[in-house]
Protein backbone atom coordinates (compact mmCIF):
# COMPACT_ATOMS: atom_id res chain seq x y z
CA UNK A 1 0.00 0.00 0.00
CA UNK A 2 1.22 3.76 -0.36
CA UNK A 3 2.09 5.57 2.35
CA UNK A 4 -0.43 8.55 1.26
CA UNK A 5 -3.09 6.29 2.19
CA UNK A 6 -4.55 7.09 5.13
CA UNK A 7 -6.66 4.20 7.18
CA UNK A 8 -8.84 4.23 10.37
CA UNK A 9 -8.46 1.96 12.69
CA UNK A 10 -11.81 0.29 11.99
CA UNK A 11 -10.95 0.74 8.16
CA UNK A 12 -7.35 -1.20 8.41
CA UNK A 13 -8.82 -3.60 10.39
CA UNK A 14 -11.19 -4.57 7.42
CA UNK A 15 -8.28 -4.69 5.30
CA UNK A 16 -6.25 -6.65 7.56
CA UNK A 17 -9.00 -9.43 8.03
CA UNK A 18 -10.33 -9.14 4.55
CA UNK A 19 -6.22 -9.87 4.03
CA UNK A 20 -6.29 -7.17 1.61
CA UNK A 21 -3.20 -5.73 2.87
CA UNK A 22 -0.89 -7.06 5.95
CA UNK A 23 0.37 -5.59 9.19
CA UNK A 24 4.33 -5.77 7.96
CA UNK A 25 2.90 -3.91 4.84
CA UNK A 26 0.57 -1.04 6.57
CA UNK A 27 3.62 -0.68 9.20
CA UNK A 28 6.16 -0.28 6.34
CA UNK A 29 4.21 2.57 4.92
CA UNK A 30 3.32 4.24 8.09
CA UNK A 31 7.33 3.85 8.59
CA UNK A 32 7.68 5.74 5.70
CA UNK A 33 5.51 8.34 6.17
CA UNK A 34 6.95 8.97 9.51
CA UNK A 35 10.33 9.09 7.41
CA UNK A 36 9.07 11.82 5.12
CA UNK A 37 7.68 13.82 8.22
CA UNK A 38 9.34 13.83 11.02
CA UNK A 39 12.21 16.51 9.97
CA UNK A 40 8.88 18.77 9.59
CA UNK A 41 6.05 17.62 12.85
CA UNK A 42 9.32 16.00 15.08
CA UNK A 43 6.03 13.99 16.80
CA UNK A 44 8.22 11.42 17.97
CA UNK A 45 10.73 11.31 20.68
CA UNK A 46 12.25 7.55 20.16
CA UNK A 47 10.93 5.30 16.98
CA UNK A 48 11.23 1.65 17.36
CA UNK A 49 10.76 0.40 13.65
CA UNK A 50 12.62 -2.32 14.15
CA UNK A 51 10.11 -3.29 17.02
CA UNK A 52 7.51 -2.46 15.16
CA UNK A 53 8.15 -4.57 12.11
CA UNK A 54 8.67 -7.71 14.34
CA UNK A 55 5.10 -7.06 16.28
CA UNK A 56 4.16 -6.62 12.84
CA UNK A 57 4.77 -10.29 11.74
CA UNK A 58 3.34 -11.75 14.69
CA UNK A 59 0.20 -9.59 13.98
CA UNK A 60 0.27 -11.43 10.81
CA UNK A 61 0.54 -15.32 11.97
CA UNK A 62 -2.65 -14.06 14.30
CA UNK A 63 -4.55 -12.73 12.07
CA UNK A 64 -3.89 -15.68 9.61
CA UNK A 65 -4.96 -18.12 12.50
CA UNK A 66 -7.80 -16.01 13.05
CA UNK A 67 -7.06 -14.82 16.62
CA UNK A 68 -7.18 -11.03 15.91
CA UNK A 69 -9.18 -8.51 17.07
CA UNK A 70 -9.52 -4.96 16.35
CA UNK A 71 -6.71 -3.67 17.47
CA UNK A 72 -4.40 -6.50 16.02
CA UNK A 73 -1.62 -5.29 13.38
CA UNK A 74 -2.54 -1.54 13.51
CA UNK A 75 0.66 0.78 14.05
CA UNK A 76 0.51 2.87 16.55
CA UNK A 77 2.61 5.76 19.21
CA UNK A 78 2.48 6.00 23.04
CA UNK A 79 2.96 9.47 24.75
CA UNK A 80 6.68 9.07 26.39
CA UNK A 81 5.05 9.46 29.82
CA UNK A 82 3.82 5.28 29.61
CA UNK A 83 6.41 2.90 30.57
CA UNK A 84 7.38 0.67 27.74
CA UNK A 85 9.37 -2.59 29.21
CA UNK A 86 12.93 -2.40 27.28
CA UNK A 87 11.87 0.74 25.56
CA UNK A 88 13.52 4.06 26.50
CA UNK A 89 10.68 6.08 28.87
CA UNK A 90 11.90 9.76 28.93
CA UNK A 91 8.84 12.06 30.03
CA UNK A 92 10.54 14.37 27.68
CA UNK A 93 12.74 15.09 30.40
CA UNK A 94 16.45 15.40 30.85
CA UNK A 95 16.07 13.33 34.03
CA UNK A 96 14.52 10.25 32.25
CA UNK A 97 16.62 10.66 28.96
CA UNK A 98 18.36 7.17 29.51
CA UNK A 99 15.54 5.67 31.69
CA UNK A 100 14.44 2.23 30.22
CA UNK A 101 11.53 0.65 32.21
CA UNK A 102 11.84 -2.67 33.27
CA UNK A 103 7.81 -3.14 33.30
CA UNK A 104 4.97 -2.43 30.99
CA UNK A 105 2.29 0.10 31.83
CA UNK A 106 -0.69 -1.78 32.41
CA UNK A 107 -2.06 0.11 28.95
CA UNK A 108 0.84 -0.99 27.14
CA UNK A 109 0.98 -4.67 28.42
CA UNK A 110 -3.09 -4.40 27.42
CA UNK A 111 -2.53 -2.75 23.82
CA UNK A 112 0.43 -5.49 23.33
CA UNK A 113 -1.13 -8.34 24.24
CA UNK A 114 -3.93 -7.66 21.39
CA UNK A 115 -1.20 -7.21 18.87
CA UNK A 116 -0.81 -3.30 18.74
CA UNK A 117 1.95 -2.41 16.94
CA UNK A 118 3.89 0.01 18.49
CA UNK A 119 5.67 2.51 16.18
CA UNK A 120 7.32 4.88 19.20
CA UNK A 121 7.31 7.23 22.15
CA UNK A 122 5.31 10.63 21.27
CA UNK A 123 6.86 13.72 22.37
CA UNK A 124 4.81 15.88 25.11
CA UNK A 125 5.53 18.88 27.63
CA UNK A 126 8.06 17.69 30.13
CA UNK A 127 6.28 15.50 32.75
CA UNK A 128 3.38 16.46 31.00
CA UNK A 129 3.34 19.82 32.38
CA UNK A 130 1.96 22.28 29.38
CA UNK A 131 -0.39 23.29 27.15
CA UNK A 132 1.77 23.61 24.12
CA UNK A 133 4.37 20.63 23.66
CA UNK A 134 7.31 23.59 23.77
CA UNK A 135 7.62 22.16 27.30
CA UNK A 136 9.81 19.25 25.93
CA UNK A 137 13.43 19.17 27.09
CA UNK A 138 13.92 17.90 23.27
CA UNK A 139 12.57 19.88 21.18
CA UNK A 140 8.71 21.20 19.70
CA UNK A 141 6.77 19.08 18.10
CA UNK A 142 4.94 20.96 15.05
CA UNK A 143 0.96 21.67 14.29
CA UNK A 144 0.71 19.75 10.80
CA UNK A 145 -1.85 22.33 10.00
CA UNK A 146 0.61 25.36 10.34
CA UNK A 147 4.41 24.74 10.97
CA UNK A 148 4.37 27.72 13.00
CA UNK A 149 2.24 26.78 15.23
CA UNK A 150 1.94 24.12 18.17
CA UNK A 151 -0.12 21.11 18.39
CA UNK A 152 -0.76 21.65 22.06
CA UNK A 153 -0.48 19.84 24.91
CA UNK A 154 0.44 18.31 26.77
CA UNK A 155 -0.13 15.01 24.85
CA UNK A 156 0.77 17.08 21.52
CA UNK A 157 3.24 14.09 19.85
CA UNK A 158 0.00 12.04 19.77
CA UNK A 159 -2.30 14.55 18.43
CA UNK A 160 0.04 16.06 15.60
CA UNK A 161 1.01 12.31 14.46
CA UNK A 162 -2.46 11.52 14.49
CA UNK A 163 -3.34 14.48 12.19
CA UNK A 164 -0.62 13.91 9.98
CA UNK A 165 -1.04 10.55 9.77
CA UNK A 166 2.17 9.50 11.20
CA UNK A 167 0.54 6.81 13.62
CA UNK A 168 -2.88 5.62 13.33
CA UNK A 169 -4.12 6.10 16.90
CA UNK A 170 -2.08 7.27 20.17
CA UNK A 171 -2.48 6.82 23.40
CA UNK A 172 -1.93 9.99 25.67
CA UNK A 173 -2.73 11.25 29.37
CA UNK A 174 -4.80 14.22 30.19
CA UNK A 175 -4.66 15.84 33.91
CA UNK A 176 -5.77 18.88 33.11
CA UNK A 177 -6.75 18.42 29.37
CA UNK A 178 -4.04 17.28 27.67
CA UNK A 179 -5.45 14.48 25.62
CA UNK A 180 -8.74 16.83 24.48
CA UNK A 181 -6.76 19.83 23.96
CA UNK A 182 -4.01 19.27 21.89
CA UNK A 183 -6.75 16.70 20.30
CA UNK A 184 -9.18 19.73 19.44
CA UNK A 185 -5.87 22.00 18.09
CA UNK A 186 -4.57 19.45 15.77
CA UNK A 187 -8.40 18.53 14.39
CA UNK A 188 -9.04 14.67 15.42
CA UNK A 189 -10.51 13.02 18.30
CA UNK A 190 -9.09 12.59 22.05
CA UNK A 191 -11.01 11.40 25.33
CA UNK A 192 -10.55 11.45 28.83
CA UNK A 193 -12.70 8.38 30.44
CA UNK A 194 -14.15 9.04 33.91
CA UNK A 195 -11.06 9.09 36.45
CA UNK A 196 -10.73 5.19 37.44
CA UNK A 197 -12.09 3.59 34.24
CA UNK A 198 -7.74 3.34 32.66
CA UNK A 199 -5.00 2.11 34.72
CA UNK A 200 -2.65 3.83 35.97
CA UNK A 201 -0.11 1.45 36.71
CA UNK A 202 2.96 2.33 34.71
CA UNK A 203 1.89 5.80 33.29
CA UNK A 204 4.59 7.91 35.03
CA UNK A 205 2.99 9.99 38.39
CA UNK A 206 2.16 13.93 37.75
CA UNK A 207 -0.96 14.78 39.99
CA UNK A 208 -2.45 11.33 40.76
CA UNK A 209 -6.01 12.40 41.75
CA UNK A 210 -6.13 14.00 38.16
CA UNK A 211 -4.13 11.68 35.73
CA UNK A 212 -6.03 9.95 33.37
CA UNK A 213 -4.63 7.63 30.24
CA UNK A 214 -6.84 8.45 26.91
CA UNK A 215 -7.11 7.68 23.39
CA UNK A 216 -6.40 10.43 19.77
CA UNK A 217 -7.93 8.90 17.06
CA UNK A 218 -9.10 10.08 13.93
CA UNK A 219 -13.15 9.22 14.61
CA UNK A 220 -15.11 8.12 17.00
CA UNK A 221 -15.66 5.00 15.94
CA UNK A 222 -11.60 4.46 16.32
CA UNK A 223 -12.00 5.84 19.95
CA UNK A 224 -14.58 3.48 21.10
CA UNK A 225 -12.30 0.49 19.91
CA UNK A 226 -9.32 1.89 21.57
CA UNK A 227 -11.12 2.15 24.63
CA UNK A 228 -12.69 -0.76 24.36
CA UNK A 229 -8.81 -2.46 24.75
CA UNK A 230 -7.79 -0.14 27.63
CA UNK A 231 -10.43 -0.07 30.52
CA UNK A 232 -11.12 -2.11 33.14
CA UNK A 233 -9.93 -2.75 36.36
CA UNK A 234 -6.67 -3.11 37.48
CA UNK A 235 -5.30 -4.26 40.95
CA UNK A 236 -1.82 -2.99 40.44
CA UNK A 237 -3.87 0.60 40.47
CA UNK A 238 -5.73 0.89 44.00
CA UNK A 239 -7.95 3.66 42.22
CA UNK A 240 -9.06 1.73 39.36
CA UNK A 241 -12.52 0.88 39.19
CA UNK A 242 -14.79 -2.05 39.85
CA UNK A 243 -17.10 -1.39 37.07
CA UNK A 244 -18.15 -3.87 34.28
CA UNK A 245 -17.19 -2.18 30.79
CA UNK A 246 -19.11 -2.12 27.82
CA UNK A 247 -18.32 -2.77 24.32
CA UNK A 248 -18.50 0.48 23.38
CA UNK A 249 -17.76 0.64 19.52
CA UNK A 250 -20.98 -1.87 19.87
CA UNK A 251 -22.95 0.66 21.08
CA UNK A 252 -22.12 3.33 18.00
CA UNK A 253 -24.56 1.40 16.45
CA UNK A 254 -27.32 2.53 17.85
CA UNK A 255 -27.80 5.88 15.75
CA UNK A 256 -28.96 5.31 12.82
CA UNK A 257 -32.31 7.37 12.22
CA UNK A 258 -31.96 10.72 10.85
CA UNK A 259 -32.79 12.34 14.14
CA UNK A 260 -30.90 9.92 16.52
CA UNK A 261 -30.59 12.45 19.17
CA UNK A 262 -34.42 12.75 19.62
CA UNK A 263 -34.52 9.90 22.06
CA UNK A 264 -32.56 8.23 24.58
CA UNK A 265 -32.37 11.23 27.20
CA UNK A 266 -32.25 9.56 30.61
CA UNK A 267 -35.87 11.52 31.44
CA UNK A 268 -37.35 9.58 28.15
CA UNK A 269 -37.39 12.00 25.26
CA UNK A 270 -34.30 13.65 23.69
CA UNK A 271 -30.86 13.77 24.78
CA UNK A 272 -30.58 16.53 26.65
CA UNK A 273 -28.00 18.63 26.53
CA UNK A 274 -26.40 21.77 28.59
CA UNK A 275 -24.75 24.77 27.47
CA UNK A 276 -22.55 26.00 30.35
CA UNK A 277 -22.40 29.72 29.21
CA UNK A 278 -19.26 30.49 31.85
CA UNK A 279 -17.72 28.23 29.44
CA UNK A 280 -17.95 31.05 26.87
CA UNK A 281 -14.98 33.05 28.71
CA UNK A 282 -14.11 36.30 27.68
CA UNK A 283 -10.99 36.23 25.73
CA UNK A 284 -12.43 33.18 23.23
CA UNK A 285 -12.04 33.14 19.69
CA UNK A 286 -15.12 34.79 17.90
CA UNK A 287 -14.22 31.60 15.19
CA UNK A 288 -14.18 29.26 17.92
CA UNK A 289 -17.56 30.49 19.31
CA UNK A 290 -18.91 30.59 16.44
CA UNK A 291 -17.99 26.91 14.63
CA UNK A 292 -19.49 25.62 18.60
CA UNK A 293 -22.45 27.25 18.12
CA UNK A 294 -22.69 25.99 14.88
CA UNK A 295 -21.97 22.78 16.19
CA UNK A 296 -24.85 22.79 19.17
CA UNK A 297 -27.16 23.71 16.09
CA UNK A 298 -26.55 20.94 14.37
CA UNK A 299 -26.93 18.30 17.30
CA UNK A 300 -29.98 20.16 18.15
CA UNK A 301 -30.96 19.37 14.31
CA UNK A 302 -30.43 15.81 15.33
CA UNK A 303 -33.30 15.79 17.48
CA UNK A 304 -31.13 17.08 20.76
CA UNK A 305 -32.98 19.64 22.99
CA UNK A 306 -30.27 22.27 23.80
CA UNK A 307 -30.65 24.23 27.23
CA UNK A 308 -28.10 26.97 28.36
CA UNK A 309 -27.28 25.67 32.07
CA UNK A 310 -24.77 27.82 34.83
CA UNK A 311 -21.90 26.27 36.60
CA UNK A 312 -21.16 29.14 38.79
CA UNK A 313 -18.01 27.39 39.77
CA UNK A 314 -16.36 27.62 36.51
CA UNK A 315 -14.31 30.53 37.47
CA UNK A 316 -12.58 28.65 40.32
CA UNK A 317 -11.63 25.89 38.30
CA UNK A 318 -8.30 27.05 37.17
CA UNK A 319 -6.96 28.68 39.95
CA UNK A 320 -8.39 24.86 41.84
CA UNK A 321 -6.68 22.65 39.37
CA UNK A 322 -3.18 25.23 39.44
CA UNK A 323 -3.04 24.24 43.14
CA UNK A 324 -4.07 20.98 43.43
CA UNK A 325 -1.70 19.62 40.46
CA UNK A 326 1.07 21.65 41.64
CA UNK A 327 0.94 20.49 44.75
CA UNK A 328 0.58 17.19 44.11
CA UNK A 329 3.61 16.84 41.29
CA UNK A 330 5.66 17.95 43.90
CA UNK A 331 4.86 15.37 46.37
CA UNK A 332 5.03 12.97 43.13
CA UNK A 333 8.33 14.20 41.68
CA UNK A 334 9.88 13.73 45.29
CA UNK A 335 11.24 10.56 43.77
CA UNK A 336 13.56 12.25 41.64
CA UNK A 337 16.43 11.96 43.65
CA UNK A 338 19.77 10.31 41.91
CA UNK A 339 19.86 7.29 43.20
CA UNK A 340 17.43 4.80 42.18
CA UNK A 341 17.45 5.81 38.44
CA UNK A 342 17.29 9.03 35.88
CA UNK A 343 19.65 11.56 35.87
CA UNK A 344 22.16 12.11 38.94
CA UNK A 345 24.87 14.44 40.22
CA UNK A 346 27.48 12.54 41.77
CA UNK A 347 30.44 15.97 41.47
CA UNK A 348 30.23 16.30 45.36
CA UNK A 349 30.93 14.83 48.68
CA UNK A 350 27.43 15.73 50.36
CA UNK A 351 24.32 14.47 49.68
CA UNK A 352 21.78 16.98 49.45
CA UNK A 353 23.69 19.14 47.56
CA UNK A 354 23.99 16.01 45.20
CA UNK A 355 20.01 16.02 45.43
CA UNK A 356 19.20 19.66 44.31
CA UNK A 357 21.80 19.79 41.63
CA UNK A 358 20.72 16.47 40.06
CA UNK A 359 17.32 18.09 40.45
CA UNK A 360 18.49 21.53 39.11
CA UNK A 361 20.13 19.92 36.39
CA UNK A 362 17.09 17.21 35.40
CA UNK A 363 14.13 19.10 35.35
CA UNK A 364 13.29 21.97 32.83
CA UNK A 365 11.63 25.79 34.02
CA UNK A 366 8.11 24.22 34.02
CA UNK A 367 8.77 21.37 36.00
CA UNK A 368 10.64 23.59 38.97
CA UNK A 369 8.29 26.00 38.83
CA UNK A 370 5.14 23.55 39.67
CA UNK A 371 7.23 21.19 42.09
CA UNK A 372 7.98 25.16 44.03
CA UNK A 373 4.35 26.45 43.30
CA UNK A 374 3.22 22.92 44.94
CA UNK A 375 5.53 22.50 47.43
CA UNK A 376 4.39 26.46 48.78
CA UNK A 377 0.98 25.61 48.23
CA UNK A 378 1.36 22.61 50.65
CA UNK A 379 3.90 24.25 52.92
CA UNK A 380 3.26 25.36 56.77
CA UNK A 381 1.50 28.37 57.28
CA UNK A 382 -0.06 28.15 53.07
CA UNK A 383 -1.42 24.68 53.38
CA UNK A 384 -4.80 26.31 55.08
CA UNK A 385 -4.91 29.12 52.40
CA UNK A 386 -3.92 27.62 49.20
CA UNK A 387 -4.18 23.43 49.16
CA UNK A 388 -6.93 22.95 51.38
CA UNK A 389 -9.03 26.37 50.25
CA UNK A 390 -8.43 24.26 47.07
CA UNK A 391 -9.78 20.87 47.83
CA UNK A 392 -13.15 22.92 49.09
CA UNK A 393 -13.75 24.79 45.90
CA UNK A 394 -13.16 20.73 44.48
CA UNK A 395 -16.00 20.05 46.39
CA UNK A 396 -18.19 22.89 45.36
CA UNK A 397 -16.93 22.14 41.05
CA UNK A 398 -18.25 18.74 41.71
CA UNK A 399 -21.81 19.84 43.36
CA UNK A 400 -22.26 22.26 40.42
CA UNK A 401 -21.85 19.38 38.14
CA UNK A 402 -24.05 16.84 40.31
CA UNK A 403 -26.71 19.50 40.17
CA UNK A 404 -26.34 20.13 36.53
CA UNK A 405 -26.42 16.62 35.55
CA UNK A 406 -29.75 16.00 37.20
CA UNK A 407 -31.23 18.30 34.41
CA UNK A 408 -29.74 17.60 31.37
CA UNK A 409 -27.50 14.65 30.32
CA UNK A 410 -24.32 15.97 29.09
CA UNK A 411 -22.31 19.46 28.77
CA UNK A 412 -21.75 21.15 24.90
CA UNK A 413 -18.38 23.42 25.23
CA UNK A 414 -15.69 24.52 23.48
CA UNK A 415 -12.27 22.38 24.05
CA UNK A 416 -10.14 25.60 23.89
CA UNK A 417 -10.82 28.96 23.54
CA UNK A 418 -8.42 29.34 21.34
CA UNK A 419 -6.75 27.71 17.62
CA UNK A 420 -3.73 26.74 17.62
CA UNK A 421 -1.47 29.50 18.76
CA UNK A 422 2.37 30.50 17.57
CA UNK A 423 5.09 29.01 18.76
CA UNK A 424 6.94 31.22 21.60
CA UNK A 425 3.46 33.37 21.97
CA UNK A 426 2.63 32.36 25.17
CA UNK A 427 5.69 30.37 26.71
CA UNK A 428 7.39 33.10 28.70
CA UNK A 429 4.03 33.78 30.45
CA UNK A 430 3.01 30.97 32.73
CA UNK A 431 -0.72 32.97 33.46
CA UNK A 432 -1.16 33.44 29.90
CA UNK A 433 -0.58 29.79 29.02
CA UNK A 434 -2.34 28.33 32.05
CA UNK A 435 -5.79 30.11 30.84
CA UNK A 436 -5.80 27.79 27.90
CA UNK A 437 -7.07 25.12 30.15
CA UNK A 438 -10.35 26.93 31.05
CA UNK A 439 -12.41 24.59 29.51
CA UNK A 440 -10.86 21.49 30.33
CA UNK A 441 -9.60 21.37 33.74
CA UNK A 442 -13.24 21.11 35.13
CA UNK A 443 -13.74 17.71 34.47
CA UNK A 444 -10.85 16.66 36.02
CA UNK A 445 -11.05 18.34 38.87
CA UNK A 446 -14.34 16.59 39.09
CA UNK A 447 -13.19 13.32 37.80
CA UNK A 448 -15.67 13.08 34.68
CA UNK A 449 -15.26 11.79 31.13
CA UNK A 450 -15.09 13.81 28.30
CA UNK A 451 -14.49 13.73 24.55
CA UNK A 452 -13.69 16.54 22.62
CA UNK A 453 -14.21 16.24 18.43
CA UNK A 454 -13.33 18.15 15.72
CA UNK A 455 -15.93 21.17 14.49
CA UNK A 456 -15.21 23.30 12.68
CA UNK A 457 -12.13 25.67 11.11
CA UNK A 458 -11.19 29.31 12.67
CA UNK A 459 -8.23 31.25 10.61
CA UNK A 460 -7.98 27.92 8.77
CA UNK A 461 -7.00 25.65 11.72
CA UNK A 462 -9.14 22.94 13.50
CA UNK A 463 -11.92 23.82 16.68
CA UNK A 464 -12.64 21.29 18.53
CA UNK A 465 -15.94 20.76 20.37
CA UNK A 466 -16.30 19.15 23.69
CA UNK A 467 -18.55 16.89 25.76
CA UNK A 468 -18.73 16.09 29.22
CA UNK A 469 -20.81 13.53 31.41
CA UNK A 470 -21.48 12.44 34.34
CA UNK A 471 -19.54 9.68 35.78
CA UNK A 472 -19.32 6.66 33.56
CA UNK A 473 -20.94 8.04 31.05
CA UNK A 474 -18.78 7.07 28.19
CA UNK A 475 -21.54 5.75 25.83
CA UNK A 476 -23.27 8.36 25.81
CA UNK A 477 -20.96 10.75 24.81
CA UNK A 478 -19.38 8.30 22.31
CA UNK A 479 -23.11 8.31 20.78
CA UNK A 480 -23.51 12.25 20.89
CA UNK A 481 -20.51 12.43 19.80
CA UNK A 482 -20.85 10.02 17.11
CA UNK A 483 -24.37 11.42 15.84
CA UNK A 484 -22.48 14.64 15.14
CA UNK A 485 -19.62 12.77 13.23
CA UNK A 486 -22.04 11.15 10.81
CA UNK A 487 -23.64 14.70 10.13
CA UNK A 488 -20.72 15.99 9.58
CA UNK A 489 -17.64 16.28 7.47
CA UNK A 490 -14.84 17.91 9.76
CA UNK A 491 -13.34 14.88 10.84
CA UNK A 492 -12.20 13.78 7.00
CA UNK A 493 -10.18 16.99 6.91
CA UNK A 494 -6.42 16.61 6.40
CA UNK A 495 -3.90 19.12 6.94
CA UNK A 496 -2.14 19.16 3.42
CA UNK A 497 1.34 17.91 4.70
CA UNK B 1 0.62 39.58 48.01
CA UNK B 2 4.36 39.13 46.28
CA UNK B 3 6.82 36.51 47.21
CA UNK B 4 9.98 37.96 48.86
CA UNK B 5 13.20 36.58 47.43
CA UNK B 6 13.88 34.70 50.73
CA UNK B 7 10.87 32.74 50.23
CA UNK B 8 11.39 31.46 47.25
CA UNK B 9 15.00 30.22 48.51
CA UNK B 10 13.25 28.76 51.23
CA UNK B 11 11.23 27.04 49.34
CA UNK B 12 13.63 25.53 46.80
CA UNK B 13 15.40 24.52 49.31
CA UNK B 14 12.26 22.41 50.62
CA UNK B 15 11.78 21.07 47.39
CA UNK B 16 15.52 20.26 47.09
CA UNK B 17 16.10 22.39 43.84
CA UNK B 18 19.05 24.49 43.54
CA UNK B 19 18.15 27.62 41.76
CA UNK B 20 20.47 30.19 39.94
CA UNK B 21 20.36 33.85 40.76
CA UNK B 22 17.71 34.66 37.77
CA UNK B 23 15.74 31.49 38.46
CA UNK B 24 15.19 32.76 41.89
CA UNK B 25 14.35 36.36 40.53
CA UNK B 26 11.91 34.77 37.57
CA UNK B 27 9.94 32.43 40.08
CA UNK B 28 9.65 35.64 42.49
CA UNK B 29 7.96 37.36 39.52
CA UNK B 30 6.02 34.25 37.88
CA UNK B 31 4.48 32.59 41.18
CA UNK B 32 3.82 36.12 42.60
CA UNK B 33 1.64 36.63 39.50
CA UNK B 34 0.06 32.80 40.03
CA UNK B 35 -0.83 33.39 43.73
CA UNK B 36 -2.56 36.50 42.49
CA UNK B 37 -4.37 34.92 40.71
CA UNK B 38 -5.02 32.36 43.05
CA UNK B 39 -7.06 35.29 45.52
CA UNK B 40 -10.17 34.55 43.25
CA UNK B 41 -10.74 31.56 45.50
CA UNK B 42 -11.01 34.07 48.77
CA UNK B 43 -14.53 34.65 47.05
CA UNK B 44 -15.80 31.21 47.95
CA UNK B 45 -17.66 30.58 51.25
CA UNK B 46 -16.16 27.36 52.23
CA UNK B 47 -17.36 27.11 56.28
CA UNK B 48 -18.43 23.55 56.60
CA UNK B 49 -17.61 22.39 53.26
CA UNK B 50 -15.24 19.44 53.34
CA UNK B 51 -12.61 18.78 51.22
CA UNK B 52 -12.25 16.93 48.20
CA UNK B 53 -9.05 14.69 47.46
CA UNK B 54 -10.47 12.61 45.01
CA UNK B 55 -13.27 13.29 42.59
CA UNK B 56 -14.10 8.97 42.79
CA UNK B 57 -15.25 7.73 46.17
CA UNK B 58 -12.71 5.10 46.98
CA UNK B 59 -13.09 2.86 50.29
CA UNK B 60 -9.47 2.00 50.80
CA UNK B 61 -8.24 -0.98 48.76
CA UNK B 62 -6.83 -4.19 50.16
CA UNK B 63 -6.04 -7.26 49.12
CA UNK B 64 -5.33 -10.98 49.94
CA UNK B 65 -1.86 -11.28 51.13
CA UNK B 66 -0.54 -13.42 48.65
CA UNK B 67 2.91 -14.05 47.44
CA UNK B 68 3.79 -13.22 44.09
CA UNK B 69 7.02 -12.88 41.75
CA UNK B 70 8.45 -9.32 42.06
CA UNK B 71 11.45 -7.49 40.15
CA UNK B 72 14.64 -9.56 40.20
CA UNK B 73 17.45 -7.70 41.41
CA UNK B 74 18.98 -7.05 38.83
CA UNK B 75 16.20 -5.50 37.02
CA UNK B 76 15.43 -2.91 39.84
CA UNK B 77 19.24 -2.28 39.62
CA UNK B 78 19.17 -1.53 35.55
CA UNK B 79 18.75 2.10 35.70
CA UNK B 80 20.54 3.03 39.02
CA UNK B 81 22.83 5.82 38.32
CA UNK B 82 25.65 3.91 40.64
CA UNK B 83 25.79 0.92 42.15
CA UNK B 84 27.75 -2.11 44.50
CA UNK B 85 26.53 -5.68 44.44
CA UNK B 86 22.59 -6.02 45.10
CA UNK B 87 22.70 -2.49 46.07
CA UNK B 88 22.11 0.91 45.17
CA UNK B 89 25.37 3.20 45.84
CA UNK B 90 24.09 6.37 48.07
CA UNK B 91 26.44 9.40 49.38
CA UNK B 92 26.89 9.26 52.83
CA UNK B 93 23.74 9.77 54.72
CA UNK B 94 25.23 11.00 57.95
CA UNK B 95 28.57 13.07 58.97
CA UNK B 96 30.92 11.07 60.75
Amino acid sequence: MAAEERLTIHEAGRKLAQREISSVELTRAQLERIDRLEERIKSFITLTPELALRQAEQADQRIAAGEAGPLTGIPMQMKDVISTKGVTTTCASRMLEDYVPVYNATVAERLLSQGAVLLGKGNMDEYAMGSSCENSAFFPTRNPWDLERVPGGSSGGGAAAVSAGQAVYALGSDTGGSVRQPASLCGVVGMKPTYGMVSRYGLVAYASSLDQIGPITQDVTDCALVLNAIVGHDPKDSTSLRQPVADYAAGLGEYTSPSPLAKGGLHGGPVRLGVPEEYFVDGMQDGVRESVQAAIETLESLGASVEPVSLPTTRYALACYYIIAPSECSANLARYDGVKYGFSYQDTQNMWEAMERTRAGGFGPEVKRRVILGAYALSAGYYDAYYLKAQQARTLIRRDFDRVFEQVDALVTPTSPVVAFRLGEKINDPVEMYLIDVCTVPANIAGLPGISVPCGFSQGLPVGMQIIGPHLSEQRLLNIAYAYEQATQWHLERPNI
Amino acid sequence: MPLERAQVEQIALLARISLTPEEVELFQDQLSQLLEQFQVLSELDTTDVPPTGHAVDLQAVMREDEDEASLAPEDVLSNAPRQEGEFFRVKAVLEE
